[in-house]
């Protein structure tokens, strides 16, 4: 048996016997949980209402008559499935989450407990605007400090993810456009930047152009300057970049997108690396979305929900999306119209105000560590992924040279000749107790491993990360295939086929298939 | 600071490892111009007892809807949430886990969502649902997009019940895809209109039900006249309970549904975050926006789940993608799916029967106020009144006696000469004093 200097076994084969199975299927306390459909008793219900005194004789054939299709659990019953489930999954507060791109950051419990004060979480957005000061004025709280800490003068906040604020950013843009009668028809976008990015643009109606990237992995000024033209809507840069660098030439990008009438979107996700060091204000940045569940902690909770508010420059501010908060004399207000001072707005994303369970946690967060706090955290978050940068690369290929920012990105080329991919190795690296890094992204660097600790990794655990890839790198080398093709083999399921799934997809449960367990024998 | 680990220590050691002078040297690539060189202007790091006491100040000011009476829904609606829903969205593997890009370690998350999706399908009546949608007013903006893309056809035709907010969500979108809304004007009860604005051209009616006013309709008939016309039907809900008592949209021909299932799990928060429901018929699936999750196999044969049909999103799509829609509202769809999995057929069916009950008591009560009409005439849990005054100034002189009356329609379209109309929603949360404390009330401010 082979041991990682952590002390845990290296070779799966080694952690237990050999072709030992259970005789139920089960694996210890990680057991096969049948779906809810596929159990007894669907008339069941584990909340206790009573029987309504009035009945729906006034609403005749609008009354539904044929089965639902609805199982109930008696809530013992739905606590053991839903913890069970839990179990299969990954989290930040197992091990570091190190997804590129992704800002996998420590969810303080703090944050949680603020959102569910009854004054934040019992209130509804159509009352009364007398009875909810409060939560205009922790929207507005909200608001001053995402303006300070990115220099920008306005910022809409509800957008209600990354990919919503992006949608915000460019309506706002193309609004500005047309209020001139200055209609545009292209966006560029460096080849580099992230899916959402030329999905949005298209979405808003424009042709997208890539920019190309030099060899320092950065944008191509000349590139840029030459398909910039009085056709062009807007940039949209991520600074850093989705490489892990930081733009050295943004102001100078940016002064050239304005001289041709463009503005300049900036792709907040990665705005962690630099919160409190850098100001996109003094970037020359005219509009860029902030992910609250990246930089400012609110949970990723498995895909949503997000908030992405929106920062906009003093000429796009007008144009924001209804509703804004509003200062007079009779206290806070929101502006839900467009009329009057809000005019010139491109109307409503979404019903209400925005993600305000979001807003009270990334206040609260953002409290929490006060300008001084969140300047530590850039700081942190770069140091991290430097030292894990300085401590794979005499091993693993980098493809820029020089410190990065909050993420570290690898090739591939290390791999050649040894028979085990990127996916390989990410997968591998599960049976070792760990997520992947985000795999495959950006688009520009041949099988990327794009690694961000977050500033909240401790050494030791940054350490624990490093010793455990550098010896699946030193397997890999050493020629263990196996061990890498056929990763995972100690995750509750062993790799899946995606193929499968997307040649016949079966999208739901439906009551003529046969139950799960019976399907496992 | 408490959630920092690095020492002074440990960044001097990492910084010998990287070889950097200090970390100023590892931020050499931004601009001289660029560096702060100081904190911004901001207060300074607190401890929790102070963050904990400014904020609870804040919400201190606001009126919270539990402690008194409360009638506002247009929405979003109040409902009680079983004490284990909000415990088990609290696991640390639910609430710090990310979209489940690695199935193998997200099995958890998977097998909810796919639970979820046939939650929503059996609910609606559809044949599949995605994974969830940013809220209900995202959801009908993109099952516009949709029908667009289904049918090639430049025109949306929005009946006067839809939900003002959602009506402008759409449009926002529908602007820039360039695509027509046709919207009619606010009525309570006047579904059956938007047949007449159906042509040639149109690639869906949307039409909501209860609708805005509170009026659940039939809309078979609609669905017919839609497909007669070759456009399809989006059927938009913004009250999920109601779903439990009332025919589903799949039974009346609805091509596309479009929900908000806030009032399931998830507690009102201001507006947000929501849960949107989204499901349609199997033919329609790849021109769906939003996260799938589907059934598979592991390289051991045994059952698992994977995202799905990815190639219509954005990271593998780009520019070709049918939406820029990167996340869905998982904690939020959880909640949903836990509460309807306490419920089950038995609890949704009384719970929606007792939400109908609630508001036939507020409805006659309010029938025997002088000067109140109630419009709505059949209803779920919400119904529309006209009053002898300006629904705001009467809504403004309640709260100020503690009473949160309901929603003036004029917050939610000014412009509809409708200033005199008030929404009312009533659930199992109202106790049948609010509903007096309400009328008495109401009888003195407009005697």
């Amino acid at each position: 048996m082979s041991m990682l200097n952590v002390g845990r076994p290296s070779r799966p084969e080694a952690s237990g016997d050999a072709g030992f199975h259970s005789l139920t299927g089960g694996r210890g306390l990680l057991q096969d949980e049948a779906l809810i459909f596929e159990r007894d008793g669907w008339d069941k219900t584990g909340v206790d209402l009573p029987e309504a005194e009035l009945g729906a004789e006034d609403l005749g054939e609008l009354v539904r008559t044929a089965p639902i299709g609805l199982p109930g659990l008696s809530e013992p019953e739905a606590l053991r499935h839903y913890v069970r489930l839990s179990q299969k999954n990954h989290a930040i507060d197992l091990a570091i989450y190190p997804l590129g791109s992704c800002t996998m950051k420590h969810n303080p419990r703090l944050n949680e407990k603020m959102a569910r004060l009854p004054g934040f979480a019992d209130i509804h957005p159509l009352q009364p605007q007398s009875t909810v000061q409060g939560a205009l004025e922790l929207m507005d709280t909200l608001a001053h400090w995402l303006k300070t800490l990115t220099g920008m003068p306005a910022v809409a906040l509800s957008p209600k993810a990354g990919a919503h604020g992006e949608l915000c950013g460019l309506l706002a843009i193309r609004a500005a456009h047309e209020a001139r009668g200055d209609a545009r028809k292209r966006v560029l976008v460096p080849t580099s930047a992230h899916g959402t990015n030329p999905a949005t643009a298209a979405f808003v109606g424009y042709a997208v152009e890539e920019i190309a990237q030099t060899a320092d992995g950065r944008v191509d000024v000349a590139d840029l300057a030459a398909k910039l033209g009085p056709d062009v809507a807007a940039i949209m840069v991520t600074n850093p970049n989705t490489c892990g660098l930081f733009e050295r030439d943004i102001v100078e990008i940016a002064r050239l997108a304005h001289a041709a009438g463009a503005y300049f979107y900036c792709d907040g996700a990665n705005f962690n690396a630099i919160v409190g060091k850098v100001r996109p204000a003094d970037l020359g940045v005219d509009a860029m979305h902030i992910n609250l569940h990246k930089t400012f902690s609110t949970p990723h909770g498995g895909g949503g929900p997000g908030a992405g508010p929106v920062v906009l420059s003093a000429e796009l501010a007008r144009f924001a999306p209804t509703p804004w908060v509003l200062h007079g004399p009779q206290g806070l207000s929101l502006a839900e119209h467009a009329t009057g001072e809000a005019g010139a707005s491109f109307g409503r994303l979404c019903a209400f105000h925005g993600q305000m369970g979001m807003y009270v946690r990334a206040l609260s967060y953002m409290m929490s560590h006060g300008a001084d706090g969140l300047r530590q955290v850039a700081e942190d978050a770069v140091l991290n992924a430097n030292y894990v940068k300085a401590r794979l690369g005499g091993v693993m290929s980098a493809p820029f040279d020089g410190p990065c920012m909050h993420e570290a990105l690898f090739d591939d080329e290390w791999l050649d000749g040894t028979g085990v991919t990127t996916l390989d190795f990410a997968k591998a690296m599960i049976d070792e107790g760990f997520h992947p890094m985000t795999m495959y992204f950006p688009l520009v660097v041949h099988g990327a491993m794009l690694i961000e600790p977050t500033e909240t990794e401790p050494k030791a655990e940054l350490d624990r990360f490093c010793d455990a890839l550098l010896a699946l790198a030193a397997a890999a080398k050493a020629g263990e295939v196996d061990r890498f093709k056929a990763a995972p083999h100690l995750a509750p399921l062993r790799r899946l086929d995606e193929t499968l799934a997307a040649r016949k997809p079966r999208l739901r449960w439906r009551p003529q298939e046969a139950p799960a367990l019976a399907a496992a024998e | 600071m408490r959630y920092l680990p690095l020492t002074p220590d440990d960044r001097a050691r990492m910084l010998g490892v990287i070889g950097a002078a200090s970390v100023d040297a590892l931020f050499a690539d931004v601009p001289a111009s660029a560096r702060l060189a100081a904190p911004v202007d901001l207060p300074a790091h607190l401890g929790e007892l102070e963050v904990e006491r400014a904020l609870s100040a804040m919400a201190r000011k606001n009126r919270v809807a539990g402690e008194g009476p409360f009638f506002c829904g247009a929405g979003a609606y109040r409902h009680h949430v079983p004490a284990s829903v909000d415990h088990i969205i609290q696991r640390s593997e639910f609430l710090t886990s990310y979209t489940p890009y690695q199935p193998e370690i997200a099995q958890g998350t998977l097998q909810y969502l796919y639970e979820f999706q046939t939650q929503v399908a059996a609910l609606t009546g559809m044949e599949v649902a995605n994974a969830s949608m940013y809220d209900g007013s995202t959801a009908a903006a993109e099952a516009v997009m949709m029908a667009h893309r289904v049918t090639r056809r430049p025109r949306a035709v929005l009946s006067g019940g839809l939900h003002p907010h959602y009506a402008e969500a759409i449009a926002t979108l529908a602007h820039v895809a360039g695509v027509t809304v046709v919207r009619q004007d606010a009525a309570v009860d006047a579904e059956a209109d938007v047949v007449s604005a159906i042509d040639g051209e149109t690639a869906c009616v949307v039409v909501q039900t209860p609708n805005v006013f509170g009026t659940a309709t039939d809309v078979t008939a609609i669905a017919e006249a839609a497909h007669a016309a070759g456009a399809l039907l989006i059927v938009v809900t913004t009250e999920a309970v109601s779903l439990g008592l009332l025919k589903s949209p799949g039974e009346m021909g609805a091509d596309i549904v479009a929900a908000e299932g806030a009032s399931i799990g998830n507690g009102l928060n201001f507006g947000g975050p929501y849960v949107g429901l989204f499901a349609t018929r199997e033919k329609f699936i790849r021109q769906a926006p939003g996260r799938l999750t589907g059934e598979t196999l592991d390289a051991d044969g045994r059952r698992g789940f994977v995202l799905t049909l990815s190639t219509r999103e954005q990271h593998i799509r780009r520019e070709k993608a049918t939406s820029n829609i990167c996340t869905n509202s998982g904690l939020c769809a959880l909640a949903f799916t836990i509460h309807l999995s306490l419920l089950g057929e038995t609890g949704l069916r009384r719970l929606a029967a007792l939400n109908h009950a609630k508001v036939r008591r507020l409805a006659s009560a309010l029938g025997e106020v002088r000067g109140v009409q109630v419009l709505t005439r059949r209803f779920f849990n919400e119904i529309a009144v006209r009053l002898p005054a300006p629904a705001t100034e009467v809504v403004e002189t309640l709260a100020a006696r503690d009473i949160i009356a309901g929603v003036p329609f004029s917050r939610l379209a000014p412009a509809a000469g409708l200033d005199d109309v008030l929404l009312l929603a009533a659930t199992e949360t109202t106790a049948d004093g609010d509903i007096e404390a309400l009328t008495a009330a109401l009888k003195g401010v407009l005697a």
